[in-house]
């Protein structure tokens, strides 16, 4: 009998243990919810939290989120996050969506249209500096702001039009929608369309193709100019540094954000404040390469009007 | 297909001594009319599973691909022909996904122009020239060579002929040429594989008839055995060109992507999928974009269809 | 040029193209060996990938590219054997068959990022999965199940044809004949195709992009309830396997030493597949000769 029917019990086995899952996986999904208010239960007699966050969406901002987490995690051992990648128009659509309790993104939600900014909630966790890359044979290491665009929208064509050598431009672009190159083209570039070029989505690469390619450019974070290998371009000869950043002088900066979806339930909430905290925003955040968004003397909204704190 | 009706027939048979024996529990399992339903059953459920998930890829992807055409309302025409792909720009983003097209089609072709030529050579050189070596040393290396991952071909791209076309060749490496090289030797294997299975279905008498009349090797090999496998070489080389058309990360590797027309093979450009592997995480579900990369999913699905009705037309022919 | 001049350049011509692709193909892999075997250590193969410092590992990857492989295999192997055994025993020659060959056809050559966007359309954001071992095993079974499909399809195929005679001939039904005598004859050719298959599922990368996601969270290997979040046993949580890493890294990677660990996992990548295919014809081999030692 066992073996008459085995495949039957096989196949009927491998479809109940799919359904069985499938019940397991909503439950969970809801079950996010439920969990959190059983943290807010714990929370609110301060010590034992417990719980599970999901956050997800920056690449760019994962590894610090990981490590923030790791370390979190570490001091309530009850609680779980689980930091996922998937890009920040990901990480902005699942957590309008309540699928992601906190969603990171390198933009800010109401650049993009099909999101309904007013139901996030935005915490501003790092601000990050970035600045154009220069293979040193171009010869220069200030632009001012309208060569470099004229250099990006491709109207210059040789290093020699604005002061360097006679080595010819090449461009290093992002792909659309990464927040690197939101950030670049609207602060660096005043909105102005760069012209075509190799599209890479990893910095080292693009720092790789630059650093070994003659007369190109292309932009990265200030915290990837670690060598001589390419050269950290400033602009209307204001050095790229994160204190010229954080005074306000230098333009090309953004934040990255993490989103809730209205008010954070206590668990995600304590994970949030801890994020704030001096003990991340001094050690995580700086190791990461960000910097802290305490440090800033000025502060950005949404239309990118800077105003001082 | 009598085997067939005789079988449904038996047991309803209802015989005295059978009956005898099934009591006795001899024969129950034999002729078990229930587990007889019961495997067919479950058969009938795994082959309609299949028709299910074709139906339902067809038709979700369909349904998410025309949402850019009509909700959106993106004109087809210029989504298809345009070569301007700004969806980011601030006034009148543009949605113009013709070097895309472009992009892929160029890889495929150039990669089936490298790996064609090769791959038909050693296919000949295993099965004419060293029939037993070929058999027991190539074709298995060959095998082994079809199951290697591609982002290992995409890493190799990367790190050896991304140096290589920039040393020689100027420009930074990231080119089409490159990525055309990486499918192509990708593809290598499974095309050589594939027509050496149809040059060696050629009959042995051909062979030996042409010996007969005194033909050289090279004139029974050109004039005899590649027309007699024709259409199934070409099989080949088009199932080769359908999994160049397809591949996505090895591609995205090294291709640059670039999103204007290339001008030379020197040039990075982009394919259908590299920009959807690119750009599906930096946008918002519902957002024009989005939508926009499930249209070039749908394209990439349609030219798929055509890849598949290509190689049914040519080894329907084969068969006829 | 007399035939016999042409004759010699047409064969070197020939022997170089062999001698082309051996080489470039021998050349190539070589390359990612050496590179390759050189990051791999014990240290690497356990050590959990670090998202931004130097001297990450693949321990999470490998698990996770051989779970999901497992996965993979429980949901099609059942459905794919029982789906070729119907186009080879069950259906009579027609419209409906000739559909479900043609579906076979289509699910085999689609392209394997169409099934990773399905993936995501449906099991990632419908069912609402999410990017999870489950709806990577799920877009890997449609990517897998036309090769399972045509490997049973051909080796019930081979099978003599007096085999299936005798068992009808004995009274038994179709359905018991398939079962007790004609599954077991094809086994080897089935099993030797299965684990070929199993080789492409564990390099697949394109149709797990969107499915089992970017990310792995720190398993821990001492916790194997399936419902924890960081259990290796969990269905629900984000796996990013090996081939996916390779990529990973070499697009979006952040951490300085991307051309160790993505070699390294190359390497490590390229040892399992070999793997997998010495093994298929190991066992096809062992079978074989078993089979035929008894007859």
């Amino acid at each position: 009998m066992k073996k008459k029917s085995f495949l039957a019990t096989a196949l009927f086995l491998v479809l109940s243990f799919v359904l069985a899952l499938g019940a397991c996986g909503n439950g969970s999904g809801s079950g996010a919810s439920g969990s959190d208010s059983s943290g807010s239960a714990s929370s609110s007699s301060s010590e034992n939290l417990s719980g599970k966050i999901t956050i997800g969406g920056s690449t760019a901002l994962q590894p610090l989120a990981a490590q923030a987490a790791q370390d979190f995690m570490s001091k309530h051992p009850d609680v779980q996050i689980d930091v996922q990648g998937g890009g920040s128009g990901t990480g902005l659509s699942e957590v309008s969506a309540g699928n992601f309790d906190i969603g990171m993104s390198d933009v800010f939600a109401e650049s993009k249209s099909n999101i309904d900014a007013s139901a996030l909630k935005d915490y501003k966790v790092a601000v990050v500096g970035m600045t154009a890359a220069v293979n040193p044979k171009a010869g220069v290491k200030n632009l001012s702001k309208e060569d470099l665009q004229k250099v990006f929208t491709g109207k210059v064509k040789n290093w020699k039009e604005v002061g360097g050598k006679d080595v010819k431009v090449e461009l290093v672009n992002r792909p659309d929608g990464s927040g690197t190159r939101a950030t670049f083209d609207e602060f660096a570039l005043d909105g102005e369309t760069p012209a075509e070029g190799i599209t890479q989505d990893s910095t080292n690469t693009v720092k790789k193709i630059i650093s070994e390619h003659d007369g190109a450019i292309g932009y990265m974070a200030f915290s990837y100019f670690t060598d001589d290998s390419v050269v950290k371009l400033s602009i209307d000869g204001v050095e790229a540094t994160d204190e010229n950043v954080a005074s306000g002088k230098f333009p090309v900066w953004a934040y990255e954000h993490m989103y809730t979806k209205g008010d954070p339930s206590p668990l995600v909430k304590s994970f949030i404040d801890y994020m704030m905290s001096d003990e991340v925003q001094n050690g995580a955040v700086k190791d990461t390469g960000y910097m802290p968004v305490t440090d800033m003397k000025v502060e950005r909204d949404a239309e990118g009007k800077q105003t001082e704190k | 297909m009598g085997i067939n009706k005789t079988m449904a027939g038996a047991p309803s048979n209802k015989d005295p001594k059978l009956s005898l024996l099934k009591e006795k529990g001899l024969i129950k399992r034999f002729t078990d009319h229930y587990s007889e339903s019961r495997g067919r059953l479950i058969i009938y459920i795994s082959a309609s599973l299949m028709i299910i998930a074709v139906v339902a890829i067809t038709l979700f992807l369909t349904v998410q691909g025309l949402r850019s055409f009509v909700i959106d309302r993106l004109n087809v025409w210029s989504f298809v022909t345009g070569t301007e792909w700004y969806p980011d720009r601030e006034n009148n983003p543009s949605f113009g996904a013709f070097p895309f097209i472009f992009g892929s089609i160029a890889v495929t072709l150039l990669s089936a122009v490298i790996a064609a030529p090769v791959a038909v050579g050693c296919a000949i050189f295993m099965t004419e020239l060293t029939k037993k070596w070929g058999q027991r040393v190539l074709q298995p290396v060959i095998e082994i060579l079809v199951g290697i991952p591609s982002v290992v071909y995409g890493l190799i791209g990367l790190s050896v002929i991304v140096p290589f076309i920039k040393q020689y060749f100027g420009g930074s490496g990231f080119s089409l040429l490159a990525g055309s090289l990486v499918v192509g030797i990708m593809i290598l294997p499974t095309v050589a594989s594939i027509a050496a299975d149809s040059i060696r279905s050629v009959p042995d008498t051909l062979r030996e008839a042409s010996y007969a009349i005194g033909a050289t090797k090279w004139q029974t090999i050109w004039r005899v055995v590649i027309p007699a496998a024709g259409s199934s070489l070409i099989t080949a080389i088009v199932l080769g060109m359908s999994r160049a058309f397809g591949e996505a990360l090895a591609v995205q590797m090294v291709v640059g992507n670039a999103r204007g027309l290339p001008t030379s093979i020197f040039d990075p450009a982009a394919t259908l999928t590299t920009i959807i592997t690119l750009s599906m995480g930096n946008s918002t579900y519902g957002s024009v974009l989005n939508d926009a990369l499930w249209s070039l999913g749908l394209i990439l699905l349609m030219i798929s269809y055509i890849f598949i009705v290509i190689i049914r037309f040519l080894s329907k022919r084969r068969k006829a | 040029m007399s035939s016999k001049v042409t004759n010699r350049i047409a064969l070197s011509v020939i022997i170089l193209c062999a001698c082309i692709l051996v080489g470039t193909l021998a050349a190539l892999l070589g390359y990612i060996l050496v590179q390759g075997v050189t990051s791999i250590s014990w240290d690497f193969l356990t050590s959990p990938s670090s998202p931004f410092m130097a001297g990450g590992g693949i321990k999470d990857q490998l698990w996770n590219s051989l779970y999901v492989l497992i996965i993979t295999m429980i949901l099609t192997v059942p459905i794919g054997v029982c789906g070729g055994i119907y186009l080879a025993e069950y259906a009579r020659p027609g419209k409906l068959t000739s559909f479900i060959r043609s579906c076979v056809e289509v699910l085999a050559s689609l392209p394997s990022i169409v099934v990773g966007m399905f993936g995501m359309l449906i099991f990632v954001n419908y069912f609402g999965w999410r990017y999870s071992v489950l709806s990577g095993a799920l877009a890997l079974t449609v990517f897998n199940l036309p090769v399972i499909v045509r490997v049973t399809e051909d080796g019930f195929r081979s099978l003599p044809r007096h085999q299936k005679e005798g068992g009808l001939a004995l009274g038994l039904t179709h359905w018991h004949t398939i079962k007790t005598i004609l599954l077991p004859a094809a086994f080897p050719s089935i099993l030797t195709g299965i684990i070929l298959s199993a080789g492409r599922v564990f390099g697949e990368s394109a149709a797990l992009l969107f499915t089992a996601g970017l990310t792995t969270p720190n398993l821990d290997f001492t916790n194997w309830n399936p419902s924890a979040p960081n259990s290796p046993l969990n269905m629900f949580r984000s796996a990013e396997t090996l081939s996916v890493h390779i990529w990973s890294v070499n697009t979006s990677g952040i951490i300085p030493d991307i051309e160790k660990v993505a070699n390294g996992s190359a390497a490590v990548l390229v040892i399992c597949v070999l793997l997998f295919n010495l093994f298929a014809r190991a066992v096809g081999k062992m079978i074989n000769q078993k089979l035929s030692g008894r007859h």
